[in-house]
């Protein structure tokens, strides 16, 4: 009789990606797109620093996005005892242990500081009553201070819950479950407020005078469903390339429809709100930033943002035959992924060019550059660990989930 | 009222019914009294049985698209109604926006929406149900009251065109019922 904490409801090499599986090129692949994205940089953004800064900067909140999107994914799990996810948990672990790296990729936002935020000029705030008054806060030694900070937690909450999941491959100890769960909760209050000063000092300080005070739950709602459009992305892609295509069911793919669906309608719940309250008390210093965004080219951007972020998904992902096939979920989740890409875009390049919608080379040279990094690095975790917690207790259970 | 009445045809039974004693047999039973063809039946358990409507072969519910439905007609309404308060009939200057302002109009639309999908949901259930229906002839059973508790239970209905009332009998006691009864109409 084999005792209960050493059964297991999977076989390592059903779950682990096989030698020669066109897969294991992807760390190479991503790696020379890095490559060639960091060069690409390099050459045009000599000519141009100050687009090349911009362009790194919503290529940088893009990823972070997603592993921060992702963390909160595994918190909550853990937090609700959530049995259904535990087969797509490691595909989240993956991409949350992405935050170290993401710190590294941070390096060229703090060398462009005085090129993306006006309020980090020396002497900017002795011309400016408001900026003097917010300097206490944003200035540079504290803005560096809190960046160090919140990519400190990010990733000590990180390493704490990706490496709690791989020992327990090795080791079968429940006991590392009840552990996690029990810091769950601190840890998701932790990250929202972290998440919510780094969206504040990161993206909203890029127009200093203006302040909303939601801006950090809509960061987190673009974020979130930035994560889960690539997890149904990912699912659906391993599947297809015969990688967990007996472990991830239909009913898993459709339950990442369906918080897909329920995410979009969330971020348009808050991005409109926010946009509602402006609108309504009509206020200079709060009407600012979406008058930028109201007019020339801009307004075509925001009009599609709307139509594209929310309208076409809605309709597309009410459907319950369309999230339970891999093929047309993943349609539906690299849209919302370009989707919440454009949104970011649209929230930090009126600052550069409030002229209007001025797409640059450099664009996608800093996708290309930190998404090659972001792939080549998570690929290659994924080639060295079980793709699923292969000893979690809960296994079983999602295993064998099935929708009512 | 018609409504509150049970909507049953004229027969001299209503049906047959089946005790089980595990869910296990239910869902078994289940299978092939689907595959012997039978459409006017039902199970009753105490509890939800994973797979079951399955094992029944029931249809997905046409409940989704009267709930889409109602919800677009409550976002129209909604919004029409604003449109012709705010635009047409009594055009105001509130706060210095336009008399048209459709973004105050999305929370009302969307309320509205919201409310007509729910109504949408709940009286579309009921009367997919056709309930409320306040007698109905499976109460006349004994043993049918432990349904809440520790049974499992099949009803065919003699209106069904394969049923009969001995050969159905028999194919319900060889998948294992601990009891079958024919009951009354009535």
């Amino acid at each position: 009789m084999i005792p209960e904490r050493d059964r297991v409801a999977l076989r390592p090499e059903q779950a682990t990606i096989p030698p020669g599986h066109p897969w294991n090129r992807i760390p190479v692949i991503g790696a020379v797109c890095a490559l060639l994205g960091i060069v690409a940089c390099a050459i045009l953004g000599a000519a141009n620093p100050k687009q090349f800064f911009f362009s790194w900067l919503v290529s940088f909140l893009f990823f972070v996005s997603l592993a921060l999107g992702a963390l909160f994914f595994v918190l909550i799990q853990y937090a609700a005892q959530g049995g259904w996810g535990i087969v797509l948990r490691r595909i989240g672990e993956t991409i949350f242990a992405m935050l170290p790296v993401m710190a590294a990729l941070f390096l060229p936002v703090v060398l462009g500081l005085r090129d993306l935020y006006s309020w980090s000029v020396p002497g900017a705030a002795e011309q400016d009553a408001l900026l003097r008054w917010k300097a206490p806060f944003l200035n540079v030694p504290f803005f560096l201070i809190r960046a160090a900070l919140y990519f400190g937690i990010w990733s000590f909450i990180a390493l704490l819950y990706y490496r709690g999941s791989r020992g327990q491959d090795l080791t079968g100890d429940p006991g590392v479950s009840a552990r996690l769960r029990r810091f769950a909760g601190p840890a998701i209050i932790v990250l929202a407020l972290t998440q919510t000063l780094a969206s504040i000092d990161w993206i909203m300080s890029l127009t200093p005078h203006w302040y909303s005070t939601m801006f950090g739950v809509y960061f987190f709602a673009g974020s979130f469903v930035g994560f889960i459009a690539l997890l149904s992305v990912v699912a659906a892609a391993m599947r297809r390339a015969g990688l967990l295509d007996t472990v991830i069911s239909a009913e898993h793919l459709h339950d990442i429809g369906k918080l897909l669906f329920a995410f979009t309608v969330f971020w348009t719940y808050i991005a409109f709100s926010q946009f509602f309250l402006i609108w309504y008390a009509n206020l200079p210093e709060e009407t600012i930033w979406y008058q930028a965004r109201m007019e020339g080219s801009w307004l075509t951007v925001s009009l599609f943002l709307m139509a594209g972020h929310f309208v076409a998904p809605f309709f597309y992902l009410m459907g319950r035959a369309v999230k339970r096939r891999g093929s047309t979920l993943a349609v539906g989740g690299a849209w919302l992924l370009a989707m919440h890409f454009l949104d970011l875009y649209w929230q930090v390049m009126p600052t550069l060019h409030p002229e209007g919608l001025r797409p640059s080379l450099l664009d996608v040279a800093a996708l290309v550059a930190v998404g090659g990094c972001f792939v080549a690095a998570a690929s290659w975790l994924m080639r060295r660990q079980a793709l699923v917690p292969l000893r979690d207790p809960r296994l079983a259970e999602s295993l064998a989930f099935e929708n009512v | 009222m018609p409504l509150l009445r049970p909507q049953l045809p004229k027969a001299p039974h209503y049906g047959i019914l089946a005790e089980f004693a595990t869910p296990a047999d239910l869902y078994h039973a289940c299978e092939r009294v689907r595959d012997a063809g039978f459409t006017r039946w039902d199970a009753h358990t105490p509890f939800p049985v994973h797979g079951l409507e399955g094992a029944m072969g029931l249809r997905r519910s046409p409940l989704p698209w009267i709930v889409l439905g109602a919800g677009l007609t409550g976002a129209a309404v909604g919004f029409v109604l604003q449109w012709w308060v705010h635009a047409s009939a009594y055009p105001l200057v509130i706060s210095g926006k336009p008399y048209f302002a459709w973004p105050a109009m999305i929370p009302i639309t969307f309320e509205l929406g919201v409310l007509f999908a729910a109504f949408g949901a709940v009286l579309g259930m009921l009367g997919l149900n056709r309930l409320p229906m306040h007698h109905h002839p499976l109460f006349k059973s004994k043993v049918f009251e432990r349904v809440t508790d520790d049974a499992f239970f099949i009803s065919i209905e003699s209106w069904d065109p394969r049923f009969d009332p001995s050969a159905t009998g028999t194919l319900l006691e060889s998948l294992g019922a601990r009891s079958v009864a024919l009951l009354e109409s009535e």
